[in-house]
């Protein structure tokens, strides 16, 4: 499944200062859905380049972490549960403090 | 020839004299002019002027101004507000009517100010207890080199009435805490957020809620900027999106991680804005949406955010929060984060003999021991200003340059022909001294049993051993 992936708010610190990535994620065999639950394993393990606990705790995102998918918040979706389409857009974004 | 030409430029200079102090005569008559206009109107909005001999026999007082109170130098200053069709008489009267509080007179703060006492707002309080630094000049555009070491309030209030006399200016030289907040934020109709640190967002925002006050939130870090409204029409707070505070170590600070200027300018901008909408009700607040900025890349998104969360521990169904509990709640406790960056927890890792302080690695160096100094901040840093002869290793790349600090060692002790049993030294430096601990534990335990950290970095050896050493 062809997707967008984009890290903002210092989450690109994460995977080498890159901010968007076009990325190809292969389906479990039989299925043509994907859920954000695997997508965050997948991201965690394909993208993410160091301090992994900065972008996961537990199985889910880590607290101060905003996902975004097609410019809405995931808790319009379903969270871990919604299900992805063909060229989704998700936005990782870390909120910001500092002024 | 020569003594025309002095008397010509004498005459010029004379004329600039006479024009300024002209345009300020100018400026005081206007002012007044204005106090004048303001004591013609009662307080029951009756009419003094026709009592003034001068006043002309042509039915004064404009009947529809008596409705909308805007005095005649009002309706002159406002002019372009009220020729918006969206906005006109009606908002602006609102507007001079309504009193916003901005949390701030930082980077965010400084152009939301600027704005919202030049738009009118009724009554503008500021609060802050910090002072302006040479540092803040880049990005604080309300403020002055004059007032550098002088109250952000003070510099903030001076600039405002400046622009506009007419706006009520009410000065809070102290922090917002949970203590003084119920108190303060009371007085006011809208509060923008424009403050730095994570405790102090999620004490506003709570203390908004027990008082029922929408809030204007912005941040800016680095070339990021996020804009959101809460707890305004039904919408979310603070904590319906963010119960948890993050984890320390993901809070960047301006002080750490840099910002350009105008991304918090832009901002703020933004924060006055949607005040002004909020306190004059026109348009659409950014409620249940947020505006996400990318400076380097030139973006702008909003997206939409959750609703008010019914679980949310201070604005849900069941929530509890009453005043005693908020103004007894540990901010600083709750989000792990001081509310100041001055009042940082110092690290201490290392054993005494692994240290070193700024003043005796100074002697050291005065007395030409052999040594080795590792650097290891970030390159940009290093760029920024550095010690005589250190060695820039990035403590992220540390790991895999420790070959590097072995022949710099080996080349001191065969340049210094030193015996077997003397070694040079290995000195270990940072911008505070936390990094150079986590360097000097790494180290030891990769076998460099004689590196040692200065104590306090850079900051330590501006203060302690060279004054001339630049600071950022």
């Amino acid at each position: 499944m062809h997707l967008t992936i984009e890290f903002g708010g210092g989450l690109e610190l994460l995977c080498q200062s890159v901010k968007i990535h076009h990325v190809d994620v292969d389906m479990k065999p039989g299925e043509d859905k994907l859920a954000m639950r695997d997508l965050l394993s997948w991201v965690q393990t394909n993208l993410i380049k160091e301090r992994p606990e900065m972008f996961m705790k537990d199985d889910h995102v880590r607290p101060g972490v905003l996902v975004l998918i097609n410019d809405c918040d995931w808790e319009l979706s379903g969270q871990l549960d919604t299900l992805l389409e063909e060229k989704d857009v998700i936005v990782f974004i870390s909120t910001l403090h500092g002024g | 020839m020569a003594s025309n030409g002095g008397d010509a430029s004498s005459i010029i200079r004379e004329i600039e004299r006479l024009k300024t102090e002209k345009s300020d005569i100018e400026s005081r008559i206007s002012i007044l002019q204005a106090q004048l206009n303001e004591t013609q109107i009662g307080p029951n909005g009756c009419d003094l002027s026709s009592l003034s001999p001068s006043s002309s026999p042509l039915p004064s007082r404009y009947d529809a101004a008596s409705e909308h109170g805007l005095t005649p130098d009002m309706i002159h200053r406002y002019s372009r507000h009220l020729l918006l069709p969206s906005f006109g008489v009606d908002a602006q009267s609102r507007l001079l009517k309504s009193s916003i509080l901005v949390v701030g007179a930082g980077g965010l703060g400084s152009p939301a100010l600027l704005y919202l006492a030049a738009c009118g707002v009724g009554r503008l309080g500021i609060v802050d207890n910090d002072v302006v630094e040479l540092n803040n000049m880049h990005r604080q555009i309300i403020h002055t080199e004059a007032y550098i070491g002088q109250s952000k309030v003070k510099s903030a209030a001076a600039a405002c009435r400046a622009i506009n006399s007419t706006v009520e200016l009410v000065e809070h030289r102290e922090a917002l805490l949970a203590t003084n907040a119920l108190d303060i934020v009371s007085k006011y109709d809208v509060v923008i957020d424009a403050t730095d640190n994570a405790p102090s967002r999620y004490m506003i925002n709570d203390c908004c809620v027990v008082l029922g006050k929408p809030l204007v939130s912005g941040a800016a870090v680095g070339l990021e900027g996020q804009l959101t409204v809460y707890n305004h029409n039904g919408g979310p707070c603070y904590r319906c999106l963010f119960p948890t505070p993050p984890p320390t170590t993901a809070c960047q600070r301006c002080s750490d991680s840099g910002v350009l200027g105008v991304v918090p300018g832009v901002i703020g901008c933004l924060q006055a804005l949607e005040a002004i909408k909020v306190a004059s009700a026109i348009g659409e607040p950014l409620c249940e949406r947020m505006l996400l900025f990318d400076a380097l890349a030139a973006r702008i998104r909003i997206v939409k955010i959750r609703g008010r969360s019914l679980q949310c521990d201070v604005c849900g169904e069941n929530a509890t929060l009453t005043r005693q509990l908020f103004q007894d709640f540990d901010y600083e406790k709750f989000t792990q984060t001081p509310v100041s960056s001055m009042t940082r927890p110092k690290l201490n890792l290392l054993p005494e003999n692994a240290r070193i302080s700024t003043k005796e690695y100074k002697e050291r160096v005065l007395n030409g021991e052999p040594h080795v100094l590792v650097d290891v901040r970030p390159s940009h840093h290093y760029k920024i200003t550095a010690l005589p002869k250190s060695l820039n290793i990035p403590l992220s790349s540390l790991e895999g340059q420790l070959p590097m600090i072995s022949s710099a060692l080996q080349e001191l002790q065969e340049g210094n022909n030193l015996g077997s049993g003397s070694h040079p030294s290995l000195y270990v430096v940072c911008r505070r001294g936390n990094d150079s601990q986590r360097a000097v534990q790494y180290l030891h335990k990769m076998g460099f049993a004689s590196a040692r950290d200065i104590i306090g970095g850079l900051e330590s050896w501006a203060q302690d051993a060279d004054p001339n050493f630049p600071t950022y």
